[in-house]
């Protein structure tokens, strides 16, 4: 996993790490890519979306990406491909396989 | 000034809490160790504390609030005894992997089953892996004086690490013993205003604390752990020095009684050492070379110095209060028997379980140890090294 926090990466020595492994910053989950845990990832058809944004609060990893008002493709450095943005479109403007 | 006043050790443990006026005292009751949070109770109802209270739900309760209540930036702590410390393993290892300075009042009491509310060790044994210091006292006046001195081990700087007062159930937290207590100023000026370095409520700092650590920081932030617990001992005894300036009771990682040129000695825990110091004084009395070791600090335990107060001695009998199930001997055993192994010791030694679920250990007992090692330096041979005392068989 890439990422790194207090400028601590893998390969930081004992030495280096934080007292009680703690974190000096914020916002940082920005770093980890959790989007390489993903088996499958969703698949987003932009021509059959009608920009409702049903799907962006339902986003547990807030993976979808608003801007003007309107959803852009999924941010799959963090997507984890749960599939709940599948159920919520009621246009089919997402798939995912395995999901329904 | 040091006032002479008779207390139970629960009753030593709660008034030195008291004149710490800790800030946060989250408790959940079990016998034996429920006085302490019921003395403290009263002192919170009388206005004598500022101590926030917490009554909560369980002991895994109490831990955590305690855990939280240090992270926040607060001098906190709780009590408990046997199956409620079992339960508390889990935030245990949050507080000591988290570095948060915390003390935790143990009374020693046998974990479930059969069901039994009395004496052993088994219960902080259980937990003598979690990270967390660890002093064990004799009596309620060690008791008090474990826990007068336990915050200025467990905040010190290069420590921040959690620690255990441990005492024996019923046998010092219930036995009413005379004690010589320290002015509450003297208390408050040794103890001194816990001001940490980094807090969660702080306002100007970004600060966080529980993070997930991956298996590419796992190892590495368990090794920056064990460093803090390296650097214990140096603190345990600079306390204690400092503590002797002022109560005029000497302390250290343990006391050695009547070891001068003894050849049988006997290790020890808890209360039983101030029986076997009876038995030590009758044997001295008969011109027997026998001694006690006493150990005071079991977590980190003092290998080096240890050894190098047996070597000495030809014969030595560990007592464990506390089973291991390992088939050769129970968990100080093991470690004792470890440090003479690599000191390189020529000593026989053996080890014996004793005292589970509250059996008496009385002076024959001992008597009974040291007649035994002279056997085996009779015999020349430790023969079986895995012994039980005082069980019907």
């Amino acid at each position: 996993m890439a990422g790194r926090m207090n400028g601590i990466g893998p390969d930081v020595r004992w030495q280096g790490i934080t007292e009680g492994t703690a974190v000096f910053e914020g916002g940082n989950s920005r770093e980890f890519n959790t989007g390489e845990w993903a088996t499958v990832q969703p698949v987003f058809h932009a021509d059959k979306c009608k920009q409702c944004l049903l799907c962006v609060p339902v986003c547990p990893d807030s993976s979808i990406p608003v801007m003007d008002y309107k959803r852009m493709d999924f941010d799959f450095d963090h997507c984890k491909g749960c599939g709940i943005c599948v159920k919520s479109c009621p246009f089919g403007a997402i798939e995912m396989e395995g999901v329904k | 000034m040091a006032l002479k006043d008779r207390m139970s050790g629960n009753e030593a443990v709660a008034y030195a809490l008291k004149q710490i006026n800790p800030d946060v005292f989250p408790a959940f009751p079990i016998t034996p160790s429920t006085e302490i949070p019921q003395n403290f109770a009263t002192y919170v109802s009388n206005g004598e504390v500022d101590t926030e209270f917490i009554t909560v739900e369980s002991e895994h309760s109490s831990m955590s609030a305690a855990v939280a209540a240090s992270a926040a930036g607060a001098r906190a702590l709780t009590a408990t005894s046997s199956c409620g410390l079992a339960y508390m393993f889990e935030p245990l290892y949050l507080a000591s992997s988290d570095r948060l300075p915390l003390v935790l009042a143990v009374v020693n009491r046998a974990l479930t089953g059969p069901i039994n509310i009395n004496c052993d060790h088994s219960d902080s044994m259980g937990v003598r892996e979690s990270g967390w210091i660890q002093l064990y006292a004799e009596n309620n006046q060690e008791a008090y004086d474990n826990m007068l001195q336990a915050y200025r081990i467990s905040e010190h700087p290069e420590v921040r690490l959690p620690l255990m007062v441990c005492q024996d159930g019923f046998i010092t937290s219930h036995a009413v013993e005379n004690i010589e207590l320290l002015e509450t100023e003297d208390v408050r000026n040794f103890v001194g205003e816990y001001e940490p370095e980094h807090f969660l409520l702080n306002k100007n700092e970004s600060y966080a604390l529980g993070s997930y650590g991956t298996s590419d920081y796992y190892m590495e932030a368990k090794r920056a752990q064990a460093e803090a617990m390296l650097k214990v001992p140096e603190v345990v005894q600079a306390v204690a020095d400092e503590f002797a300036k002022l109560s005029g009771r000497q302390y250290g990682f343990f006391e050695e009684y009547r070891m001068e040129d003894a050849d049988r000695v006997m290790v020890v825990m808890g209360s039983a050492a101030g029986t076997a110091k009876d038995a030590v004084d009758m044997l001295r009395d008969k011109g027997e070379k026998v001694g006690l070791l006493k150990l005071r600090l079991f977590r980190p335990f003092p290998a080096k110095e240890l050894a190098s107060a047996l070597s000495g001695c030809k014969a030595v009998a560990v007592l464990d209060r506390a089973e291991s199930y390992t088939n050769h001997g129970g968990p100080l055993g093991a470690d004792v028997m470890a440090a003479l192994f690599r000191a390189r010791s020529q000593a026989y030694a053996v080890n014996y379980i004793y005292g589970l679920g509250g059996r008496d250990f009385r002076t024959d007992d001992a008597e009974r140890v040291f007649a035994e090692l002279q056997t085996v330096l009779d015999n020349g041979d430790a023969g079986e090294t895995y012994r039980y005392l005082g069980v019907r068989g």
